[in-house]
């Protein structure tokens, strides 16, 4: 039981930061006066929240597994729901994301022409700022109404960004978003309702305990007819939209490409990520045994989700098309390493998360660095950007190979744990781990196959000639992620060592229903690590 | 023998709220004689401090419970939450009205007088305990309904609004006196307590008594059903709602389903709770009927819904949607233990639905224009460039409705979900949260048409002051049962309902 206090924590603190920033804006700034103010109250709020959640990190201790910086307020005590936040080694690393992204969308956002053509900037930072509170939330959230309330929040402002600021399609993809992943939602909310009646409290922690302790029990007599499997697919469908798994994706292409730039980049940089993190947090725990029975059909849709999200994306003539279903094939990794319910495997998906936040995040905010200059994302309006514009192209380089695993960068340690851990799992296998590396082979294939189109070859087309070099707020922009890039690719160790706890907590909770098999892990992250450190 | 009762029997002060709002009714009649044609608001503000005084009467009661009029007469704290958000409703409907009738041309010193009968019906409706009683109460709160949505005539959508309100209404008053007399038969009282004791030995008995019994349950649901507008009563609903002027639609929308669903909750879990068919059963009788009107309550509203175009028959239609919900709640009270909780949530349902809804007629009302049009869904485009604030408002009265977190409809949801599912209705708990995922859809749809569609925008002429301030009052209240749920949950946590030995 980690200790728990009604007094301030700095988990609250970060959580509600976004708060001020936005009711700053929404009470004392006017639309038509104060622009220039708006954009900076909003970058500044998002860069103290960021600064403050780095000393989450620093005053994070690895070495114990359980919630810190936790603080519980009774908030209907009658009703056995709590204001109960804190984090541990599952959810710091996405918070940091998150207040990590944030500011590098704000900051984007500054000269794109959308928003001085359709105005509302006032609104446009508040729901940035809003939505950077509910990320925060779900990821803080130990109360599972809590949790339920952040995770709906997070569909209005992004609703709003997309629909207000969004191209052409808009209102379509606007509401196919939020009926969609509302719709999903919704189960969740009777999944949540029913654990808690049976739990007599909506307590994450608590209701994790007594399963544990063996106080509570969901019964789990079969893989289709089990009230367990039934909690299991309540929660899990909600995730799997939001992942988007396939095939549950079809609102993720419509929203990324119709969405803002900021938008894109904060829905496949944190949005997506909240689904993957929820399965990790509540599916795996509370449903150790459905998560086990259930984990080979849901491996073999995430590798589904891998192949054809890399097939689809080869496809695409829209650079940010090939983006958007690029991030369906990555996440399909994360979630076969979740699945393969073992150290590497969740850590491999964990870290996963934060790299694709990172990557997919950067080709958006290049995607929507394109789009100023020319005014369209078809692939085939583009070739030779490189000469055009060579710091842009080098960039553009390195968050390619990123985004398709290079060693060195980011990608190659998330997606080689990942594998590493699904070939070991008892519960997948190395067949699992076979197609899953087709995933790898295709993603370097779309991948070059676009920056080839879009960078190399002849500067043929005249409107390419004179594109505008870089302005030093899109290089603040860039620079950061560059730096994350290769900071995660040659040094993985304090990624691995802040979750390692927290992660080998929750195996351990799921261990007692993976039936031990022979092959298990080949290699430990900790070797995994020297190996890599060696290169 | 019978005994001539003294002034002291009828236990007088627990009536008082209820009792001064029907005085003060009375009183302003005659006062309403004495202002001037051109000054009524004069009127409504008399009536508003009646309000006021029956709303702290209530308050100072509030703890207070035992019977009054020989028995006929509970007060309780399910009275006393119930009389809160009457109370409100009215105190809402007059605010909306002031300026209204003025621009409508329909400004009459009797509004206010019916407004306030037609409340204290309501209040009498929710502390009823004899069947007499509810029957009395809910023609109180009809019969100035009636009136009220004909204000409009000789506009003849008003006047088909009143005159089928009227004919329907009475019909189901009908039927109403038809169960609760078969009831009679069956039990030899109208007294609620009474007819409870006198279930068990008919359940012994079996026979033609349970027969009578069943018949009077039913028909005392399709009375009561509607008033509450659920299906298959609902179908005057949205030709009524349409045709009445909008403050009259706001009140009786909230008003009338919280009269309607006191009575419900009255007699079928003080007097029915262990009526059963079949010794030995854990769920009243009447659960399988009531769920399966919940459940084409919840389906056919929240779809209908859809294909509306005016915003007035839409907001008809997801009140046929909302009453669902409460029906899911009451349905669960059917089942032994879980009365006193699903009640609970069924009055928390209405005090979220009370605030959400009367704000979104605010801001219908304040679009529309003087005749009454231009109360299409389409009238809403552009309004968060023309009125940013009422668009602020307006979205967030719609995400309450669907239900979306840190607003009172979700709290008000997650009560009556967390019951059903207590109860065991899980099939119903799955269509309620699907069908409000359909109801996303047309709610949405305002909040698409106020902010991402491009247009002028209504200039929201009839936003005026008073009808700013009822809209500032339900917003505020939408949020603060959202963000602050206890303030709500603990006034209502001391509601008991069921009889101690009922739950077993």
């Amino acid at each position: 039981m980690p200790e728990v206090s009604s007094a301030l924590s700095l988990s609250t603190v970060v959580l509600f930061i976004p708060i001020v920033g936005f009711l700053a804006i929404l009470v004392f700034l006017r639309e038509e006066q104060h622009t220039e103010q708006i954009k900076w109250t909003a970058l500044g709020t998002s860069l103290v929240a960021f600064v403050v959640s780095l000393l989450l990190w620093i005053g994070y201790d690895a070495s114990v597994p359980g919630l810190q910086m936790v603080q519980r307020n009774d908030w209907l005590p009658s009703a056995g729901i709590s204001f109960y936040v804190g984090v541990d080694g599952l959810s710091l690393l996405l918070i940091i994301l998150t207040t990590f992204i944030m500011p590098l969308a704000i900051l984007s956002s500054f000269r794109v022409h959308v928003l001085e053509e359709r105005g509302r900037q006032k609104l446009y930072y508040a729901f940035m700022l809003l939505l950077e509170f509910a990320m925060l939330g779900v990821f803080m959230a130990q109360d599972l109404f809590l949790f339920y309330v952040f995770w709906e929040i997070t569909l209005v402002p992004m609703y709003f960004l997309i629909g207000i600021w969004g191209a052409e399609q808009r209102m379509y993809a606007a509401v196919k978003f939020f009926l969609y992943t509302m719709a999903g939602s919704i189960l969740m909310l009777l999944a949540i309702l029913y654990v808690g009646i049976q739990a007599g409290t909506f307590s994450l922690p608590d209701i994790v305990a007594g399963i544990q302790s063996g106080a509570i029990a969901f019964p789990m007599d079969g893989v289709l007819s089990s009230t367990q499997s039934f909690l299991f697919l309540g929660f899990f469908i909600a995730f799997a939209i939001k992942v988007p798994l396939w095939p549950f994706h079809s609102w993720l292409p419509d929203a990324h490409v119709q969405a803002p730039t900021a938008g894109s980049v904060i829905l496949a940089g944190v949005l997506l990520k909240l689904g993957t993190y929820g399965i990790v947090r509540f599916c795996l725990p509370l449903f150790p045994e459905a998560s086990v029975a259930w984990a080979p059909y849901v491996a073999v849709l995430a590798i589904i989700g891998i192949i054809y999200g890399a097939w689809v994306s080869y496809a695409q003539k829209d650079v940010k098309k090939l983006v958007a279903y690029s991030s369906v094939s990555h996440l399909g990794f994360v979630v076969l390493g979740i699945f393969a319910l073992n150290a590497q495997g969740i850590q491999g998906g964990i870290l996963q998360m934060v790299n694709h936040g990172i990557s997919t995040g950067g080709l958006f905010l290049l995607v929507g660095m394109l789009y100023e200059r020319r005014h369209t994302k078809a692939m085939d309006a583009f070739g030779g950007i490189w000469k055009a514009m060579p710091l842009f192209g080098g960039l553009s380089l390195i968050v390619v190979l990123s985004s398709m695993g290079l060693p060195g960068l980011n990608g190659f340690v998330g997606e080689f744990v990942i594998l590493l851990g699904s070939f070991g799992s008892s519960v997948l296998g190395p067949l699992f781990t076979l197609f899953a590396t087709l995933g790898v082979i295709l993603a370097a294939v779309y991948m070059l196959y676009m920056f080839q189109k879009v960078f190399m070859g002849e500067l043929d087309k005249e409107e390419n000639k004179n594109l505008p070099q870089l302005h030093w707020q899109e290089l603040a922009v860039l620079i950061p992620i560059i730096i994350a890039i290769f900071w995660i690719g040659l040094q993985p160790r304090p990624f691995f060592d802040t979750m390692d706890a927290s992660v080998n907590q929750v195996v351990e909770q799921v261990h007692p229903y993976v039936v031990q098999a022979e092959n298990t892990a080949m290699l430990t992250v900790d070797e995994f690590v020297q190996t890599a450190a060696v290169r | 023998m019978f005994q001539v009762p003294t002034i002291a029997d009828l236990n007088l002060g627990l009536t008082l709220p209820a009792l001064s709002l029907a005085l003060g009714a009375c009183v302003l009649l005659l006062l309403d004689l004495f202002v001037p044609r051109e000054r009524k608001e004069i009127t409504a503000w008399l009536a508003m401090a009646g309000i006021a005084v029956s709303f702290v009467l209530n308050l100072a009661g509030f703890n207070e419970s035992g019977t009054a009029f020989l028995g006929t007469f509970a007060a309780d704290q399910f009275t006393g939450f119930l009389n809160i958000v009457i109370l409100i409703t009215a105190f809402l409907g007059v605010l909306l009205s002031l300026d209204y009738l003025k621009r409508a041309k329909i400004e009459r010193g009797e509004y206010y007088v019916l407004l306030l009968l037609s409340a204290a019906g309501m209040m009498f409706m929710s502390s009823a305990n004899d069947l007499i009683v509810v029957f009395i109460a809910l023609e109180l709160l009809s019969i100035p309904l009636y009136i009220m949505a004909t204000f409009r005539a000789p506009d003849l959508k008003s006047e088909e609004s009143g005159m089928k309100y009227f004919i329907l209404g009475a019909f189901a008053g009908a039927f109403f006196v038809y169960g609760a007399a078969l009831v009679y038969g069956a039990t030899g009282t109208t007294n609620l307590p009474e007819i409870f004791a006198a279930v068990n030995g008919i359940i012994a008995a079996g026979g033609s008594q349970m027969f009578l019994l069943l018949m009077g349950t039913g028909l005392i649901l399709v009375g009561l059903g509607f008033k509450v507008a659920v299906v298959p009563f609902h179908m005057w609903t949205p030709d009524v709602y349409e045709g009445a002027p909008t403050p009259v639609t706001a009140f009786m929308s909230v008003g009338a389903k919280a009269g309607g669903f006191a009575g419900l909750l009255r007699i079928m879990v003080v007097a029915l709770p262990v009526f059963v068919l079949k010794d030995g059963q854990t769920a009243a009788a009447w659960q399988q009927t009531f769920w399966l009107v919940a459940a084409a309550t919840l389906i056919l509203g929240n779809i209908v819904a859809i294909a509306q175009t005016n915003v007035k028959r839409m907001l008809a239609y997801s009140s046929i949607a909302h009453a669902g919900y409460i029906m899911m709640a009451v349905a669960a009270a059917g089942t032994a233990g879980v009365a006193n909780e699903a009640t609970r949530a069924a009055l928390l349902y209405l005090m979220a639905y009370m605030f959400t809804n009367l704000g979104a007629f605010g801001i219908a009302l304040a679009i529309e224009k003087d005749d009454g049009s231009d109360t299409g869904v389409d009238n809403f485009i552009g309004l968060a460039k023309s009125k940013p604030a009422l668009a602020a408002m307006m979205t967030v009265f719609m995400l309450s409705l669907t239900g979306i977190p840190l607003t009172g409809g979700f709290v008000g949801k997650w009560f009556v979900f967390k019951s059903a599912l207590d109860a065991g209705l899980v099939p119903l708990a799955i269509i309620g949260v699907l069908t409000s995922v359909i109801s996303a859809f047309y709610y949405v749809r305002i909040i698409v048409n106020m902010y991402l569609k491009d247009g002028e925008g209504d200039p929201a002429a009839g936003a005026t002051r008073y009808v700013n301030w009822a809209i500032y009052v339900a917003f505020a209240g939408t949020l603060l049962m959202g963000i602050f749920p206890w303030i709500a949950t603990n006034l209502s946590d001391t509601v008991v309902l069921a009889v101690e030995m009922f739950v077993r």
